[in-house]
């Protein structure tokens, strides 16, 4: 086991991002924030027609996640990751807006791999199915945008020692089994 | 005849569904672990504490285990002697289901319509239902919260019957190895073989709610869940698919009579978050 844990403060900067290797275990400590299907379908959405966007996306971390309700004096729900790859057509537009990292669970596309290299992006990657645990690490959450998709909405969380491996870092490369490094 | 009130049958359905999201059961505690003990890949190693520790998380704190909380299934097995007064029990399953996610402060997580999909129940109804007749004068209610990554990633095939033992157990890992770490591995597999189109997929999510860790009764089937547990698990997957020797903690069997033509095999998939509990009125 890398007993070697990164830690860093959000955001990530670009010395930083090129420093960082599919495989690293990280400690994120800042703000980050949710976006599932349907937000990312509006973000891009506003995008493609030059609206101004509900969060700044330059640097920003986006977490694909949609958490169960908070119970009285709780931040938040259960708030793991769920699969990423549902977000596959609308997250190389993101990178591109300037989004730093995205984090998720599971395998992506091609594309995903290949926006990460082009644009400095990180496919950071959570235990799915670990909410409970993950919920402790978020110390406040609040919704920013999109109210009216409720879970869905996008939420900005303070999140402080929040593991997570980069699974695609800005060179190609990935830590999931059968996938080679791109060319 | 036993009468059972449709009240009673509610508040039980809302007390599993609050269990079931806060507890993972002990068998599935005790397979992460054999898992952990076992595994010769550090980063699996990893994951599978972390899977540990949020199992204890959820039950000491009452934080449900994952923020999918699941789509609710009952396997309901209605004694020939028992009668329902005060409602129906599709009703009361539902009443349950809306109250146990609404209290229990779980994640609402239907939509009203599949193809415009802007509609959130809100509650977490409706709940899809089977029911079943048996002799006898008890309602069984085997009640599962089942995620929606893992369903996703579920197959079908109606194989040549040609394909045999060695065709299904290569359809399964083939499966399993696109998959990958989508369906969050580690996981338990419910397999359907014989049957219909239909009724193969029926066997397969009611093989999950078999208790983890036992083995059909019928060898020839014991030996099959074996061998596909051994065949999936050579994949290399891993837990959340970033390898290691653990991709299933388990194969469940269920087989029926097919028509002579056919080779019907349904796999439905379950994440480690295998949330299911059983209660007998």
């Amino acid at each position: 086991m890398s007993a070697y844990i990164r830690q860093l403060e959000l955001p990530i900067c670009d010395d930083i991002a090129v420093d960082l290797r599919a495989g690293d275990l990280l400690s994120l400590t800042g703000t980050i924030y949710t976006a599932r299907d349907a937000a990312h379908q509006r973000l891009v959405a506003a995008l493609d027609s030059d609206e101004e966007l509900p969060i700044d996306l330059r640097e920003a971390v986006i977490y694909y996640c949609g958490p169960t309700p908070a119970q009285p004096n709780r931040p938040i729900g259960a708030a793991g990751p769920t699969t990423s790859a549902r977000m596959d057509p609308f997250t190389p537009q993101l990178y591109a807006a300037g989004v730093r990292a995205t984090i998720g669970k599971g395998p992506r596309s091609p594309q995903v791999r290949e926006a990460c290299r082009e644009y400095l992006g990180l496919y950071l990657v959570a235990t799915g199915g670990a909410g409970a645990l993950i919920s402790t690490w978020v110390q406040q959450a609040d919704v920013v945008a999109y109210p009216d998709l409720g879970p869905e909405a996008i939420y900005r969380l303070q999140v402080e020692d929040f593991r997570a491996l980069v699974g695609y870092d800005v060179y190609g490369a990935s830590i999931f089994c059968n996938e080679d490094d791109l060319e | 005849m036993h009468q059972i009130p449709a009240s009673r049958i509610a508040e039980t359905v809302a007390s599993l569904c609050q269990k079931v999201n806060y507890e993972l059961p002990e068998e599935v505690v005790a397979a992460l672990e054999a898992a952990r003990a076992a595994e010769s890949n550090p980063q699996a190693q990893r994951i599978l504490g972390e899977l540990l520790e949020n199992a204890q998380i959820a039950r000491e704190q009452h934080i449900p285990l994952c923020q999918d909380t699941g789509l609710v299934v009952v396997f309901a097995e209605l004694g020939d002697e028992v009668s329902i007064s005060g409602g129906d029990l599709g009703e009361a399953i539902n009443e349950g289901v809306s109250r146990g996610y609404t209290e229990g402060y779980l994640r609402p997580s239907v939509v009203a319509n599949p193809l415009q999909r802007d509609t959130n129940t809100t509650d977490n109804t409706p709940a899809v239902v089977h029911v079943e007749l048996v002799a006898g004068c008890n309602l069984t209610l085997h009640l599962m919260a089942k995620g929606g990554g893992s369903e996703n990633m579920s197959a079908m095939w109606m194989l040549p019957p040609a394909a045999g033992r060695q065709g299904i157990i290569e359809a399964i890992t083939t499966q399993i190895q696109q998959a990958g770490g989508k369906p969050c591995p580690p996981l338990i597999l419910g397999v359907g073989i014989g049957g219909t189109f239909e009724k193969a997929a029926l066997l397969a999510k009611r093989a999950l709610v078999r208790p983890l860790g036992q083995p059909s009764q019928d060898p020839e089937i014991a030996q099959i869940e074996q061998d596909i547990l051994e065949s999936v698990n050579q994949t290399g997957v891993g837990p959340m698919g970033l390898g290691g020797d653990t991709t299933a903690l388990a194969v469940h069997v269920l087989t029926h009579p097919c028509h002579l033509a056919s080779l019907p095999v349904a796999l439905n998939i379950q994440c480690h978050s295998a949330r299911h509990a059983t209660a007998v009125l």
